[in-house]
């Protein structure tokens, strides 16, 4: 047994989500060397005495009377930040005097949403003051007529959901995170999800934006007409920018009428040839009512149905595919989707499955899919990987990869959102290991760069996949983001450290 | 053993959906509604299932009674595994007056008209939470009853059941023929698979009018207003210790 494998063999395993919880995380400083803090400023007590000045007393948390590590560790327990102090304000004009006075002293700031984000995004590397927009959660309106609602950047997504069925309403997004992100970091980093397929992005869906700058003006692109060809979209700007440009505080969103028939089935079938053949006619056959096409690996079902003991209806395929539909009208759907499953198993593409008869079958067959991610962080430490490749190729890159590290990790899986050519590639192992990371990078976006694909199909850049832009972005393009970057934000107080590579050279 | 089993399964909204009163409060909006069966009726029929599975049943037939949308429910029945299906055909008005009696009357008739050894039914609807027509169905049969089983055992031409009461759990027998409910932790239901939705299309269901039971439908009561509960004042949320005090005094209640 190599010397890895003895290493593993001694750690205990963590079976259980709470226990998951109590994992130490190392300080992303000192796993990360290399990193450099900036030239920020140090917060003073002068500082966190003009905080305490503009904000009530429990806006204003330090670490001297608080416990912050919820906000200075990210979900996946990957990085640890060292703030000492978080800010909450509960209005754009209090997010513009906080930022006016940051930019002006000097002091480095990480604008936060529900810390939900997979790439480090979300957290301090060093001290940058965290800007938590958890406080800002009300839904300021919602027209049942448009579709429109205008919502706080710090509403939780699952409430807007909930607020917006009372309207006969649904989220133009859907994402196994929905009960913890918020709709202004679902912006701010252009977040994708299980409804992408059917909806589109959020450069489509998002109406309008109120922003605030790094130097604390107000930036109202709260527009909310479907149409509004008057002068350059800057709000597409701010979408997908990670909170390098702007901190987002009010979204206008389109959101679609609520169907009122969604069937979910979740397939077995025997090969990749059969999973791609299911989607091919399933893009057909389904039209415009296919609302969802997941793909799981057999490795990422054992893992979800062992780690959070869920229970699925049918075992030991390679692969499997939850298919969902959305429409007004239930016997046209059910109608639709029975021909097709007749035609897929009858040539027997696909060999066995399930249609959820009622809205708990429902919930938990998506369960199966969207809690793959959590189970996964129940075994230790996650190696994520969330490429776009051609359809073709989705399921390639896990082989090969799998051939490549043997049995140095505790599994390779793959899922994602096969429909949108979108695979979410995951190692595990039961501690951090260089060595393995070392055999996956870059070989991962080495491969997909190959492919012309995006090495962050959804997830963003962040701290952890910042190195990695030029796989997916000309230089050309890269130069001009840093001259946008520099041009909104001359100090780079906002989110430093993330999405762009360290610079070698001046621009 | 072999047992012939009849299963009643209702048709109900779906768990999940928010339930709006209509706006002449002449009862809940149920067009374009989600429905779904009975999640404990569900549970009946899995039941019934793992029975003829473990070859204590030979037959289950499972029964429906309510509009043409009933059929559906039934089909899913046969795809976790029943027989064939009957579905006895009420809609409109007398479908919305349809009391467990009625339900019980037919479950008895058809007991005798198809030579039936044991009834599962849920032990309530979650639309209406009556929790009557197991009781009813028995009495009107003059068989025994276990009601609310946790743990169902065949042994012998009689049952061996588990029920959840209030002080715990007790433990009856029962000769056969007898009626069952199903409470929630007697099993978990199984997903129908796909081989067996396909064959379901197949299986048979027998259409039937409530008098060819010889059962009268027409309303015993009369629905005379349907509301919402009253809104739920919203609460209040303060910044700290003090000021709950304060607004606790402020609403005279310190």
């Amino acid at each position: 047994m190599s010397a890895i494998n003895k290493l593993s063999v001694g750690i205990r395993k963590f079976h259980t989500t709470a226990s998951r919880l109590r994992k130490y995380v190392e300080l992303t400083a000192v796993r990360y060397p290399l990193l450099k803090r900036g030239n920020f400023s140090f917060l003073s007590d002068r500082h966190l005495g003009f905080f305490q000045s503009i904000l009530s007393a429990h806006q204003v948390l330090t670490d001297e009377l608080n416990d912050l590590s919820g906000y200075n560790v990210d979900w996946m327990r990957s990085v640890r930040g060292s703030s000492r102090l978080v800010l909450r304000p509960k209005t754009t004009e209090e997010v513009a005097a906080i930022l006016q006075y940051c930019n002006v002293q000097n002091i480095a700031i990480c604008p936060q949403g529900g810390n939900t984000g997979l790439v480090g995004g979300s957290v301090p590397v060093f001290d940058e003051v965290v800007l938590s927009l958890e406080l800002m959660d009300e839904v300021i309106s919602v027209d049942e007529l448009s579709g429109v609602t205008i919502v706080q950047a710090g509403c939780v997504l699952e409430k807007l959901e909930t607020v917006l069925h009372l309207s006969n309403l649904a989220l133009p997004l859907d994402l196994g995170a929905k009960g913890s992100c918020q709709i202004g970091g679902n912006v701010a980093t252009n977040a994708g999800g299980i409804r992408l397929l059917r909806y589109g992005n959020l450069h489509g869906s998002v109406l309008g934006l109120t922003a605030v700058l790094a130097n604390g003006q107000i930036m109202d692109c709260l527009n909310t007409n479907k149409k509004d060809n008057t002068g350059y979209d800057l709000k597409q700007l701010f979408i997908g920018s990670e909170g390098t440009l702007g901190v987002v505080t009010q979204v206008a969103l389109q959101c679609q009428p609520k169907p009122s028939s969604v069937q979910v089935g979740f397939f077995g079938l025997n090969s990749f040839e059969n999973v791609l053949e299911t989607l091919r006619l399933s893009k057909r056959n389904l039209g415009e009512i296919l609302s969802s096409c997941e793909l799981i690996d057999q490795s990422s079902l054992e893992c979800v149905t062992k780690q959070l003991e869920l229970r699925s209806p049918i075992n030991n395929f390679p692969f499997y595919m939850l298919l969902e539909t959305a429409g007004s009208n239930a016997g046209h759907d059910a109608e639709k989707l029975n021909s097709l499953l007749e035609i897929l198993i009858n040539n027997g593409t696909i060999v066995d499955g399930t249609l959820a008869v009622d809205s708990a079958q429902a919930k938990n067959l998506w369960g199966l899919r969207e809690r793959i991610s959590e189970a996964l962080a129940c075994e230790g430490y996650v190696y994520k990987y969330d490429v776009s490749v051609p359809i073709r190729q989705f399921y390639q890159l896990v082989d090969d990869i799998r051939i490549r590290l043997g049995n140095l990790p505790i599994r390779c899986c793959g899922y994602g959102h096969l429909g949108d050519g979108n695979l979410h590639l995951n190692i595990t192992s039961h501690e951090y290991n260089p060595i393995l990371l070392n055999r996956i990078e870059p070989f991962v976006y080495d491969w997909v760069g190959q492919e012309r694909g995006s090495v962050s199909a959804e997830h963003g850049l962040g701290l952890k996949k910042r190195d990695y832009m030029e796989y997916s972005k000309s230089p050309t393009a890269i130069h001009w983001m840093r001259r946008v970057k520099k041009l909104f934000d001359p100090n780079n107080i906002l989110n430093p450290y993330k999405i762009f590579p360290e610079q070698s050279s001046t621009d | 053993m072999s047992l012939r089993i009849l299963v009643g399964c209702k048709r109900v909204i779906d768990y999940a959906v928010k339930i709006r009163v209509k706006p002449d409060k002449s009862g809940v909006i149920t067009e374009g509604v989600k429905h779904s069966m009975n999640p404990f009726d569900e549970i009946a029929i899995e039941e019934a299932v793992r029975m003829k599975e473990k070859k204590i049943a030979k037959e289950i037939v499972a029964f429906s009674c309510g509009p043409t949308q009933c059929q559906e429910t039934l089909r899913t029945a046969l795809a976790m595994g029943a027989d064939r299906g009957i579905h006895v055909e009420v809609s409109g008005p007398e479908y919305e007056t349809l009391q467990p009696l009625h339900i019980s009357k037919m479950l008895a008739k058809l007991a005798k008209d198809e030579q039936i050894d044991l009834i599962i039914v849920g032990k309530q609807a979650i639309d209406d939470d009556c929790n009557q027509t197991a009781q009813m169905t028995a009495a009107l049969l003059g068989w025994p009853q276990a009601t609310s089983a946790s743990k169902i055992e065949a042994k012998d031409g009689s049952l061996q059941v588990v029920r959840e009461i209030d002080g715990g759990l007790e433990t009856i027998k029962v000769k056969l023929p007898s009626v069952v409910s199903a409470d929630l932790r007697l099993n978990e239901p199984r997903y129908a698979t796909l081989p067996n939705i396909m064959k379901a299309k197949k299986k048979p269901i027998k259409k039937l009018a409530p008098k060819d039971l010889g059962i009268d439908v027409s309303p015993r009561i009369q629905v005379v207003t349907v509301e919402e509960p009253p809104v739920r004042q919203a609460g209040a949320k303060v910044e700290n210790v003090d000021a709950v005090v304060e607004k606790l005094k402020a609403l005279g209640h310190a």
